[in-house]
């Protein structure tokens, strides 16, 4: 386990070494490595293949830019796709292969693509693939998805768990490398509450990649020292491997903090945490990225950016090659001269590009092995380090669709005049590139922040010293030639195929990018776009900053989305509610039905049934019997006060409301102001001007907001008060022959015979023996029946008290299900009729919306388009085969008719199999229904296969004159 | 230049040296017959049926930024004809048959690829609403199945059956839905409209319309002033912005819809799965790429940006329903600008402004409707009365008391 | 985004759902000639504009304010934050 590349020295730690492995071969690394720099130590050079030629590739970079060295992480559920790796910290035990390649990867089948180059240009998919037409599914495409993709998801849930947070502060710091760490010093010392989070293991950004001094010291050391000190301050909070993945609206920014990712396992503990971080101010010193030149085959395994080259060297202590060739357009070849030679590795050329050299070619299929200059000479190298110059780190500049100019000295974009609110720039990512520039920078401009949110900055110490080194750069850009020269590696876009995209028509940048696929790779073109832009810019014969600009959408660098769900997954994607009664009803046999954010018993399963109809049918038949109970305290509540309640309430409801009798409940039927029905439900006058609303289930948190709505902003000097009380109130249904029975022995000293509380009276009274509670007389089941409701915190011993109560007369628990067996028998409407698109009058309540009154939606309720003829009106339907089984969801049709729209009569809503008719029925809405009792239409349902003959019935089966409710 | 096989492999051996433009980039005339206002899907699709269905080929397209630089450029590809109502069900499935026979009418690969589309449901109520729009499906010929867990679960094996928030019950499918390279519809009708004569303008904003005694006779633009004897304004997005130049407001809000793509991966979800108790819906693109979406942002809005609590909301939905995704990388997020009626359906009709016609309020389903909203545009503008397919997208439909609401949500955009 | 509660202080979006043109507070009188045209424009007609726009929010997740926030609809800056009862009563609105 040689690292025959390892250099002497480096920030790598020598006594911690860590094995790791690489396609299966065991390799090792030391602490403080990357994958990338630990791969390059032992010399392996080839990590990958491209995305469309399957190009042998190696690792380009050193950082978050990597096009190139893509790996996958792991095996299992937990492996990871696309990893970066010059940006995965090296751990023991850490598994990585290589991907796209068919094959092993130095002898990849499908770089059979890469002789076929001249019949891929860009986009040439669009002119192809389409004959014969059946080809393209069945062929083609399946053959171009297959090859498509890099890495592979396992197909199993991912492990692990994801973490949400949220932190506050003055100033956020993005980036810790010298400009970052001056300004959270400053910013620090003033008594800022500072976040400093950079996405690196190490702070530090390029003082931990180059030889600077500062103040007398290594770099790396006065990055130590600064750390050293913010650890030290209460009011700074640092987060190293932390991404600042966007900046949003307000100041609100978006931070990937990777917990457990560098260990060999995250030990339970969260993988990743996804911060929310709320900054009044944001400075972003976020550096500046190397970009390459384009020459022919500059893609291979040795071709590198001379800063990766450099922090390889100086920062992990590795040589990626025995011999160096440096292309530069710009002042940093000689340092990566100096820094090379520092550690003895030979020099083979500087190529200065200033001078009028270049490099026009190069050899080594899995490596390089040679460059060729213009001269024709031919230089052996294993390493080619390129300087292309620098592009400052704009992207959160650009997440408010800010743009950024063009700086011709520095032949970069920096950020523009539109800077996200808040924001800042400072050091390298503002295009102050040298050192001395990046700590003034850094330093100024949090002192004038800080300065602004009102913090002193007095008696700083000294800004340290560091030198101003030289980085005159004259742009160059790429070496013509006949041979193919890559742009963007990943997706291997080439300077040919910017050239004829652009002869093609797709000249504006926004058509390069979307014909070419150039920026578009996991890697987001950060090395390439400039450079295309470039390309383009001269093969349009004009300016940079003519021909357009680069611009970046979030993330800056991509995030799992399992970091952006967090913890709501499974069970726990969404809160669930329990109404009173559940612990009671898992006790006793109930099987449960997600309603909404509700659970629901929608049956109770009994000895000796052998399925949920054996149980429906027992409840609703003892309930139609005796006597059922029904916890219904999921219905919305809505306590309503104050002296112009009434007044309110007959304007949010369509029927009168003015003259309803203190202890009375009368039904309620809400519509949208659009005129449509909006909910339904009872409201119960306690007291003179005291009310409670009930509204459905799904729609309680809607009804209240637009109650709201109308109190505040409709009606703002009514005199009423609104407060949800859903949760506050357990509530009962007692249904059946025996319920008046039953509730005697519950209900303190009252009088329910019927004349003493009738249909539809309300009191409130005690049960047993003092508890507070609300009586309604109210039925939905048809039967007779009451709803009681006692505080939440007496819910459980209600239903236990009222089961006891009730086992005398064979009283039974009833669910959703058995509910809704009752409701259909009974023909009222619930969520299948009331959906939102219907009226009153197709509903059958036509003449409950007062035309004298202004309440909410009366006036469009009389739009001609539902007011005129052949309306739909909901109906009974039962099938005349009375074996037969209907479905909600059949459409009705005419006897004879076509089955297509144009003849559509309707829809059945809901069905059920009724135990106290014996036979299936439904509810549906009819085409003038009203005028066709009798007939006999077709309930046409293809996608289950049923085409059934139907008879339009009335929707009310059970007791239409409401005998049984009244009695 | 017709697009072959052939001709690939001989630009091939020449180096791709004799590819010409796609489409011509003609200077303004001062007068059309029609001008089209807006370079996105449905303007182009709309030139392009004008010029080779019924003829018309003395037509502008003006478009004020670069080609198909809207939404046609920034929705998640998919193609469905799912619909419920009679108002909307045969247009979609119109357009369904014009992406089925898309490529070989204009001569350009927009990888229109049936793959299916699966729409998730998770309680009894909500099979029974897909059992009735898959009836409406069948009935308009466009092919539907209402699958049960099994069936499903053979189908797309990795979703969360198990230890689901909403279990998953079973799902609508629609085996002829799918996605297609949305870039790549834009190019294809510019190419097909181009080289039947129709001008492709770009870089120009419309700035005015010309109207008098209640007759619209021409545009300013940014380039000038054309005369025409029709425009039409397909412009959704910015829909009321242009209209409010010749005066008029629309029942319309415009909201930003976000959109995600992640890193390529190889192949794993076979068609687009749409979740039905949350937000979220996803493909994966032919390059490998997850993509996904879910709800509108919620606020009025013309930035083409969400924000954060909508990509979780999303994300969310997307781990909730297939917990394998958890370690595929969020690549990028963007954001499109709807166009939110209020009844969440189009409009494609004429205005009280002789001359002058409107397509747009396609709220979020705009791309899949791209074939036939040209289609029924041009038919309207040709024939001077709606196709029957559209005849129910009217700007009056309000006033008369007949909204086309698929969800039932009422007169409120964002709900749609 | 971050709203200012003019109550509770910033709070964020989330917290929030929107209901959209504050224009909504002016609803006709039902009982006039020609209400049928004016609640077509009112709950139908926007003027949805590139720019300044009111807007109703409500804090759902909150104290059950209705806001009316001033807010820019290419910027996504807010420019100020009324209590919608507020802003209602100085549009006339009473009882």
């Amino acid at each position: 386990m040689s690292q025959p590349f390892r250099l002497a020295g480096g920030l790598t730690d020598r006594s911690r070494p860590l094995v790791f492995r690489f396609n299966g071969t065991v390799l090792q690394g030391y602490h403080g490595d990357t994958l990338a720099s630990a791969l390059l130590a032992n010399g392996q050079r080839l990590v990958g293949r491209s995305f469309k030629y399957h190009r042998p590739r190696g690792i380009l970079t050193a950082g978050p830019e990597e096009p190139n060295a893509l790996v996958q992480l792991g095996t299992g559920p937990a492996q990871e796709p696309n990893t970066r790796a010059t940006v995965t910290e090296l751990y023991d035990g850490l598994e990585a292969t290589s991907q796209n390649h068919r094959g092993p990867l130095e002898w990849d089948l499908l770089s059979v693509n890469d002789w076929l180059a001249p019949f891929l240009s860009a986009g040439f998919y669009y002119k192809t693939f389409m004959w014969p037409k059946s080809f393209w599914e069945k062929l083609y495409e399946p053959m171009i998805r297959a090859a498509a993709g890099l890495g592979q998801l396992s197909g199993a849930p991912d492990p692990d768990v994801y973490d949400h947070g949220f932190l506050h502060c003055d100033l956020l710091v993005t980036g810790a490398g010298p400009a970052g760490l001056e300004a959270a010093l400053t910013a620090g010392r003033a008594g800022a509450r500072v976040i400093l989070a950079d996405e690196d293991f190490r702070l530090g950004g390029r003082l931990n990649a180059e030889t600077y001094e500062i103040d007398g010291m290594a770099g790396a050391d006065w990055a130590r020292a600064a750390e050293a000190e913010l650890a030290t301050m209460d009011n700074v909070r640092i987060l190293p491997r932390t991404t600042i993945y966007g900046a949003f609206d307000h100041g609100v920014h978006g931070a990937l903090e990777r917990r457990t990712d560098h260990l060999p396992g995250a030990n339970g503990k969260p993988r990743q945490i996804l911060w929310r971080i709320y900054a009044k101010r944001a400075l972003l010193c976020a550096g500046a990225t190397e970009r390459s030149c384009a020459f022919a085959n500059n893609d291979r395994p040795g071709v590198m950016l001379a800063g990766a080259v450099r922090a390889y060297v100086n920062r992990f202590g590795v040589a990626p090659g025995k011999r160096v060739a440096i292309l530069t357009n710009n002042d940093d070849g000689r340092r990566t001269a100096r820094d090379l030679q520092a550690q003895g590795i030979a020099i083979a050329a500087v190529v200065d590009t200033r001078d009028g050299a270049a490099v026009v070619d190069t050899r080594g299929r899995k490596g390089l092995r040679s460059i060729t200059l213009k001269s024709g000479r031919r230089i052996l190298a294993d390493c080619l380090a390129v300087s292309g110059g620098w592009s400052p780190n704009v992207h959160l500049t650009c997440h408010q669709r800010g743009r950024p100019v063009w700086r011709d000295d520095i032949a970069a974009f920096v950020p523009g005049p539109d800077l996200p609110p808040g924001m800042s720039v400072a050091g390298a990512a503002n295009g102050a590139l040298t050192l001395a520039a990046a700590l003034k920078d850094g330093r100024d401009t949090a002192t004038h922040i800080v300065g602004n949110l009102g913090f002193a900055t007095s008696n700083p110490p000294a800004l340290p010293k560091a030198e101003d080194e030289a980085c005159a750069i004259t742009p160059f850009w790429h070496v013509k030639g006949v041979k193919r020269a890559w742009v963007d590696l990943q997706n291997d876009v080439t300077t040919k195929d910017i050239a004829q995209s652009h002869r093609e028509g797709f000249g504006s940048v926004e058509h390069l990018k979307r014909y070419t696929t150039l920026g578009m790779a996991t890697d987001q073109g950060k090395t390439a776009n400039v450079l295309g832009l470039a390309v383009l810019a001269e093969a349009s014969g004009r300016t940079i900053p003519e021909t357009g600009t680069t611009i970046f959408r979030p993330p800056y660098t991509p995030v799992p989305i399992g970091a952006f769900a967090g913890r709501a997954r499974g069970k726990q994607f969404r809160p669930t509610r329990l109404p009173p009664s559940h612990a009671w009803a898992a006790e006793n046999g109930a099987s449960f039905v997600e309603t909404g954010a509700w659970l629901r018993a929608e049956w109770y399963v009994r000895d000796g049934e052998k399925g949920w109809r054996d149980s429906v049918d027992r409840e609703v038949r003892m309930t139609r019997e005796s006597v059922g109970i029904c916890d219904v305290s999921t219905l919305g509540k809505i306590d309503i006060q104050g002296r112009d309640a009434a007044e309110f309430l007959n304007r949010v409801y369509a029927n009168p409301f003015l003259k309803l009798p203190v202890g009375r409940v009368r039904y309620g039927l809400m519509l949208r102001e659009d005129g449509f029905v909006y909910d339904d439900g009872t409201t119960a006058r306690l007291a003179e001007t005291h009310y409670v609303m009930t509204t459905t289930t799904a729609n309680a948190g809607l009804v209240f907001r637009e109650l709201e709505f109308a109190r505040q902003c409709l009606w703002p000097d009514l005199d009423v008060h609104l407060i949800s009380v859903t949760d506050a109130w357990a509530q009962y249904a007692v249904a059946g022959p025996n319920a008046r029975a039953l509730l005697s022995k519950a209900v303190d000293d009252l009088d329910l015979s019927n004349d003493a509380f009738p249909f539809m009276a309300c009191t409130a009274c005690t049960v047993f023996g003092g508890t507070p509670a609300r009586l309604f007389r109210i039925s939905f089941s048809g039967e007779l029946a009451y709803e009681v409701a006692v505080p939440s915190r007496y819910g459980d011993a209600m239903i236990r008290g009222l089961m006891q109560a009730g086992e005398e007369f064979g009283a039974v628990p009833y669910g959703t299900e058995a509910l809704s067996v009752m409701r259909i028998e009974k023909g009222h409407a619930a969520g299948a009729e009331l959906n939102g698109q219907t009226t009153a009058r197709q509903l059958g309540l036509g003449r409950m919306v007062a035309q004298t009154k202004d309440a909410i939606g009366t006036v469009l309720s009389q739009r001609p388009g539902m007011t005129g003829d052949g309306d739909l009106r909901l109906m009974g339907l039962r099938p005349v085969d009375r074996s037969r089984q209907l479905n909600a969801g059949a459409h009705i049709l005419n006897p004879g008719d076509q089955a297509d729209l144009a003849h559509d009569q309707g829809w059945i809503t809901s069905v059920a199999w009724s135990p106290t008719f014996g036979h299936s029925i439904g509810l549906g809405f009819v085409r003038n229904g009203q005028d066709r009792l009798g007939e006999t239409v077709r309930a046409y349902d293809p996608v289950r296969g049923k085409d059934t003959p139907v008879e339009i019935v009335s929707p009310h089966f059970y007791d239409p004159e409401g005998a049984r409710q009244r009695g | 230049m017709h697009y072959s096989a052939l001709k690939i492999f001989l630009e091939g051996l020449t180096g791709n040296r004799g590819w010409g433009r796609v489409w011509r980039e003609p200077e303004p005339k001062p007068a059309y017959d029609i001008v089209i206002v807006g370079g996105g899907g449905h303007g182009l699709s709309t030139a392009f049926y004008l010029s080779n269905e019924f003829g018309l080929t003395n037509v502008a397209v003006l478009e004020k930024g670069w080609l198909g630089s809207g939404n046609i450029g920034r929705n998640t590809t998919i193609i469905r004809s799912n619909y419920l109502l009679e108002g909307n069900q045969p247009f979609y499935e119109l357009s369904m048959k014009l992406w089925e026979g898309l490529e070989q009418s204009f001569n350009y690969n927009a990888m229109v690829s049936q793959r299916g589309i699966l729409n998730l449901y998770h309680s009894d109520g909500q099979r029974d609403a897909f059992a009735r729009r898959g009836n409406a499906m069948r009935m308009t010929g466009a092919g539907a199945e209402l699958l049960d867990r099994a069936q499903l679960e053979k189908m797309v094996p990795f979703l969360d059956y198990e230890n689901a928030r909403f279990p998953i019950k079973g799902a609508l499918y629609q085996p002829r839905g799918g996605t297609v390279r949305h870039d790549a519809v834009a190019w294809g009708y510019a190419r097909g409209a181009d080289r039947k004569g129709v001008d492709i303008l770009q870089n120009c904003e419309v700035t005015g319309f010309d109207i008098a005694d209640g007759t619209c006779t021409g545009v300013q633009t940014s380039r000038g002033a054309i005369r025409a004897k029709k425009i039409v304004v397909c412009a959704a997005g910015s829909s009321s912005r242009v209209m409010s130049l010749a005066g008029m407001r629309l029942p319309i809000e415009s909201h930003v819809l976000q959109a995600f793509v992640s890193e390529g991966l190889k192949p794993v979800i076979p068609g687009v799965i749409t979740f039905g108790a949350g937000h979220f819906y996803i493909s994966q693109s032919d390059k490998g790429g997850l993509v996904f979406g879910g709800d509108i942002d919620g606020y009025n809005t013309y930035a083409q940006r969400g924000n954060l609590p909508v990509v979780e909301d999303v994300c969310e939905g997307g781990m909730a329903v297939m917990p394998m995704i958890g370690r595929a990388r969020l690549l990028r997020m963007w954001g499109g600008v709807m166009d939110m009626s209020m009844d969440g359906s189009p409009f494609i009709d004429r205005t009280h402004i002789g001359g002058l016609y409107f397509n747009g309020g396609w709220c979020y389903g705009g791309f899949k409707a791209t074939p036939a909203s040209g289609y029924c545009t041009a038919h309207l503008l040709a024939k001077d009365e709606p196709h029957p397919v559209a005849a129910a997208y009217r700007l009056d439909r309000f006033r008369r008391g007949v909204p086309i609401d698929e969800k039932g949500a009422g007169a409120q955009p964002n709900l749609h | 985004m971050i709203i200012d509660h003019p109550l509770l202080g910033p709070r964020d979006a989330a917290e929030f759902v929107v209901k959209g043109d504050a224009s909504l507070i002016d609803r006709p009188d039902g009982l006039a000639e020609g209400a049928g045209d004016a609640f077509h424009d009112y709950l139908h007609l926007r003027d949805n504009p590139a720019g300044v726009h009111r807007e109703l929010w409500y804090h759902e997740h909150g104290d059950r304010s209705w806001l009316v926030v001033t807010r820019n609809t290419l910027t996504h800056e807010v420019l100020k934050v009324e209590l919608a009862r507020d802003a209602a009563r100085a549009r006339g609105r009473s009882r």
